[in-house]
């Protein structure tokens, strides 16, 4: 058998994907158009929370390119009025009796073309009881607070979930012993992952044969198909989700959105295509949100620097619908993988779910499940702590990281981690950034009364979810597909369950499938997001294709390999047990000169040759895989910051990040992984905040006010690398995709603190505006999440 | 309203709403869906095509205001069936994932080859600093334009006559 490490088919290689996407030749779901297709158009609450008294419709029915228009009257008449959100909850697809949140989903207008869908929606008359907003998750459960949920029998207060994890009485006593405690409120803004295309649909039934396909931006297509059929009782294999070139993801593209079940059910009443692309307002406002954590962090240690425990109490703002997308047995998702990557005795942490009149989602933004979120309080706690003892950062997270000889390490909480080298990769970040130096630069700078910041994050993130006894999403177990057809000729042909949003899945797939295989990536087509042609499969978030389907991948392709071993023994007239499998042939042992290869043996499996009893010719094979664990990547990442105190005004001046995702298959996309990821982390820690005023109006409702990095905010990002293979993945991969995203934020927001630290600033809630690095300066913060003081 | 209009090349003619945008008309009008659009509020740049000779945001031009004028896009970037130096050079350096901002980078990256041929990186940034990538971290398209720069010069290097004398 291979062992574990890159060959030959590995390695940096131009992506496949690329051909058609620099010729503008990429097909995204807008770029679809049908014969008498129909563009779809939805109306949305301007108040956070009313009563409807009435909807009236009459006149945008009448407007002469208008086909159809729905409201939750007509789809609660098919049963469509609400549908099933990805955590157990129901959403209203169309409003019938309230509305929730500001740009909650009202009527779908139906017309023949996109500008005179937008004109009909003006006609529609809707009469509202505007009722009091709750925008404040820390008043969601004080009493006297509206009731959002009252559609919901026996619901008397917004509290959605108590949930909590590890050990409280030995980690209270751990607290009780520590020479040192040191406690943080904080809070984990409200983000969006916008992808630059927003989401989107073209559904088509065929009144024929009675088969529904749609094209949608989905990370997700099985499980899409799987929900249409449960909510729309059309039987599943007359479902088709097609989903093609996306824009990007990043989480966004998880959920199935109302919009979605509105274009479904536009089609079944028109029998026509019908589209609906959301605007970017609509992105932000009612599509997912991620985050909105609000934080309370204490570490406990003792006077020599040895960090003992950690404790968390998080209140976690759900909006209007519970339709956070977690496995299910996980509510405030893997957040309690919160001890980070630290030698701990004891955490305990308790997280409490609520409604707000805001939008609904808490989607995966880049990052396995509220991984971002424990990452984020463990790595503020710890420059808390360092601060506190008057130690140097690095320092005391290398006194404290978990060291190489304790993997596979159970952390406090009960995660396994897999493989780990900690302290090499710290020493590598500390070594590229030029780490005493800096700390020298800083002292002169300081002298000179300049504000220079060094900030550092190490982080341990846990992806590849997961192990379907463990993790399912809506019951379905978190396994996934892979069927590998090997042609006559020795060219193959991938076809997997996960879908590329940009991560170049047609390239990674193809060597990974080439490299088992002896062949060339250039011989391995791969086909996605296309349920008629791929193996169901859960789909790409929480960086779960390599760990996930890339493991499924290459166990088919090792079936493969099996299965041509027992040709090609037949073709040499030897033994199977004789065959070797070496320099991509299988060759008889001990005669270098006696062997066969994927091409020549596909050939004759395809050929008259007799074959031994029980074996069947062709090649073909398929394997769904259930990951054993999650992977663990991990990595140091050093920030360094210059601030204004006068403006408040950060200039990231350097950011170097050394991740370890096991063995990389192709390293230039692995890197650009990691610049995509750090870009977030400039983004979210600095710019980037859906906040709400007192009325409940969303305040970050388009590009103008939800700020996004441009190339003038990031660095040149300056990375290293080292490869700790995981265990039990085939390969050894972990998973990429999402680390920097993780790792980021918290070595941005450490360096302004440390830049600020003369200044008697110990903290200051992302993102770090001017204007908010201004007030903290004041000694007057802002908060992040509302526009109140 | 009547509108002509010159796309990659070729002459249009169409009877269109006034209301009606640039990138609308490209996309659902010609079938030029290589160009994106992002945000409605001229922040993200997918949308980016040149009109004439400049660089614009076609989700805030109104298709009759290109009346008469000429409109380059990215099916247009590629000359006599070889690909434009800024094309070849984006995918030789992973300068683009999802795709959905590459268009609107590419026309712009070449507006800025044409007119600054050998761009320090801080021009590069500033040039494309419109426009929204959630993919690259930005490091590879500058990159991208870098090596397209390089291309270029060594191509125009060898196009050139010796200097006399």
């Amino acid at each position: 058998m291979t062992a574990a490490g890159p060959a030959a088919a590995y390695g940096a290689m131009p992506r496949k994907e690329d051909a058609r996407l620099i010729r503008g030749q990429g097909t995204f779901v807008d770029d679809i158009a049908l014969p008498g297709m129909l563009h779809g158009a939805v109306l949305r609450s301007p108040y956070a929370h009313a009563r409807i008294s009435s909807v009236d419709v009459t006149a945008a029915r009448a407007h002469p390119m208008v086909e159809a228009v729905l409201t939750g009257a007509d789809l609660a008449g098919q049963g469509l009025a609400w549908m099933p959100t990805l955590s157990g909850d129901v959403q209203a697809v169309l409003a019938t009796d309230k509305v929730r949140f500001q740009g909650q989903e009202i009527a779908f207008v139906v017309a023949r073309d996109r500008y005179s869908a937008r004109d009909a929606l003006e006609l529609i008359a809707v009469e509202y009881e505007p009722l009091a907003p709750v925008t404040d998750a820390r008043t969601a459960l004080e009493p006297g607070t509206a009731l959002i949920r009252d559609d919901i029998a026996g619901q008397r207060d917004n509290r959605i979930f108590d949930w909590s994890a590890g050990d409280k009485e030995a980690t209270d006593a751990a607290f009780a012993a520590a020479d040192v405690v040191v406690g943080c409120d904080m809070v984990y803004p409200r983000s969006h992952p916008a992808p630059l295309e927003t989401c989107g649909i073209v559904a088509d039934l065929d009144q024929v044969t009675g088969k529904l396909t749609v094209w949608v931006t989905s990370q997700a297509p099985h499980a899409h198909r799987t929900m249409y059929a449960t909510v729309t009782g059309l039987p599943e294999h007359k479902i088709r989700i097609v989903s093609p070139d996306l824009g990007g993801g990043f989480g966004n593209k998880v959920p199935v959105y109302p919009g979605y079940l509105c274009a479904v059910a536009a089609t079944m009443l028109t029998g026509r295509p019908v589209k609906w692309i959301e605007d970017r307002s609509e992105n932000l406002m009612s599509g997912s949100f991620a985050r909105d954590y609000h934080m309370r962090g204490e570490i406990a240690a003792s006077a020599d620097g040895t960090i003992l425990a950690l404790r968390a109490r998080v209140l976690a703002d759900h909006g209007a619908f519970n339709a956070t997308a977690q496995p299910t047995r996980f509510p405030a998702g893997f957040f309690h993988i919160f001890t980070g990557s630290y030698d701990l005795r004891a955490a305990h942490c308790e997280v409490t779910g609520v409604y707000t009149t805001k939008a609904p989602g808490g989607v995966a933004y880049s990052c396995s499940f509220r991984v971002t979120e424990a990452v984020y309080l463990v790595e503020r706690m710890v420059d808390l702590l360092a601060r506190e003892l008057s130690t140097d950062p690095a320092e005391l997270r290398m006194r404290n990281l978990l060291r190489p000889e304790q993997f596979p390490y159970t952390a406090p909480t009960g995660w396994q981690y897999d493989s780990g080298d900690y302290p090499r990769a710290l020493r590598l970040a500390l070594e590229i950034a030029g780490y005493p130096q800096l700390r020298a630069e800083q002292a002169d700078r300081r002298a000179r009364g300049e504000y220079m910041g060094i900030g550092l994050s190490f982080f341990t993130e846990g992806v590849g979810a997961g192990p379907r006894e463990h993790m399912d999403i809506l019951g379905l177990g978190m396994a996934d597909g892979a069927d590998l057809r090997v042609h006559p000729t020795g060219k193959a042909v991938l076809a997997i369950s996960v879908q590329t949003q940009g991560q170049g899945h047609e390239t990674t797939f193809a060597q990974l499938v080439a490299h088992e295989l002896g062949l060339s990536p250039d011989d391995v087509e791969v086909v996605h997001g296309d349920t008629d042609r791929t193996p169901f499969g859960l789909g790409t978030y929480g960086s779960r294709s390599t760990p996930v389907s890339g493991a499924a991948a290459v166990v088919a392709a090792r079936r493969v390999r099996e299965r041509a071993r027992l040709v090609a023994a037949a073709m040499l007239e030897v033994s199977a047990d004789d065959l070797e499998w070496a320099d991509g042939a299988w060759r008889v042992r001990g005669d270098p000169e006696q062997s066969r290869g994927i091409a020549e043996i596909a050939m004759a499996a395809h050929s008259s040759l007799r074959l031994p009893d029980g074996v069947e010719g062709h090649l073909d094979a398929s394997a769904v895989y259930n990951p054993p664990n999650l992977t663990f990547p991990f990595g140091a990442y050093i920030c360094v910051t210059d601030v204004d105190p006068g403006t408040g005004e950060v200039k990231v001046r350097r950011f170097i990040a050394v991740d370890d995702c096991g063995v990389r298959i192709n390293p230039m996309i692995v890197a650009g992984q990691v610049h995509r990821g750090l870009a977030d982390g400039i983004g979210i820690a600095l710019m980037q905040s859906i906040a709400f005023d007192a009325d409940g109006n969303c305040l970050g409702g388009s590009f103008m006010d939800y700020l996004l990095p441009t190339a003038v905010e990031c660095p040149s990002w300056e990375l290293g690398a080292t490869v700790t293979p995981s265990p039990h993945h085939p390969v050894g991969a972990k998973g990429i995709g999402e680390s920097a995203t993780v790792g980021s934020p918290p070595a941005v927001v450490n360096s302004v603190l440390d830049a600020l630290a003369p200044l008697g600033v110990r903290h200051a809630d992302m993102p770090l505006t001017p204007a908010r690095v201004w007030r903290a300066i004041q000694g007057r913060p802002l908060r992040p999440d509302l526009a109140v003081e | 309203m009547r509108l002509t209009i010159t796309v990659n090349g070729t002459e249009y003619s169409r009877d269109v709403e006034p209301r009606l945008l640039l990138i609308h008309f490209l996309r659902d009008d010609l079938g030029l869906t290589g160009s994106h659009w992002g945000c409605d509020t001229s922040n993200c740049g997918a949308c980016v095509v040149c009109l004439d000779e400049t660089p614009v945001k076609s989700c805030t031009v109104l298709a009759v205001m290109a009346d008469g004028r000429r409109v380059l896009t990215v099916e247009g970037l590629a000359r006599g069936g070889r690909l434009d130096p800024v094309q070849e050079a984006f995918a030789a350096c992973h300068g683009l994932q999802c795709g959905f901002c590459t268009p609107g980078m590419m026309l712009t990256a070449r507006w800025l080859l044409d007119h600054v041929p050998d761009p320090t990186d801080a021009e590069i940034r500033a040039a494309i600093s419109g426009q929204i990538c959630r993919c690259t971290g930005y490091e590879n398209i500058v990159r991208s334009v870098r090596q397209a720069a390089a291309v270029r010069a060594e191509a125009a290097g060898q196009a050139d006559p010796e200097p006399a004398g």
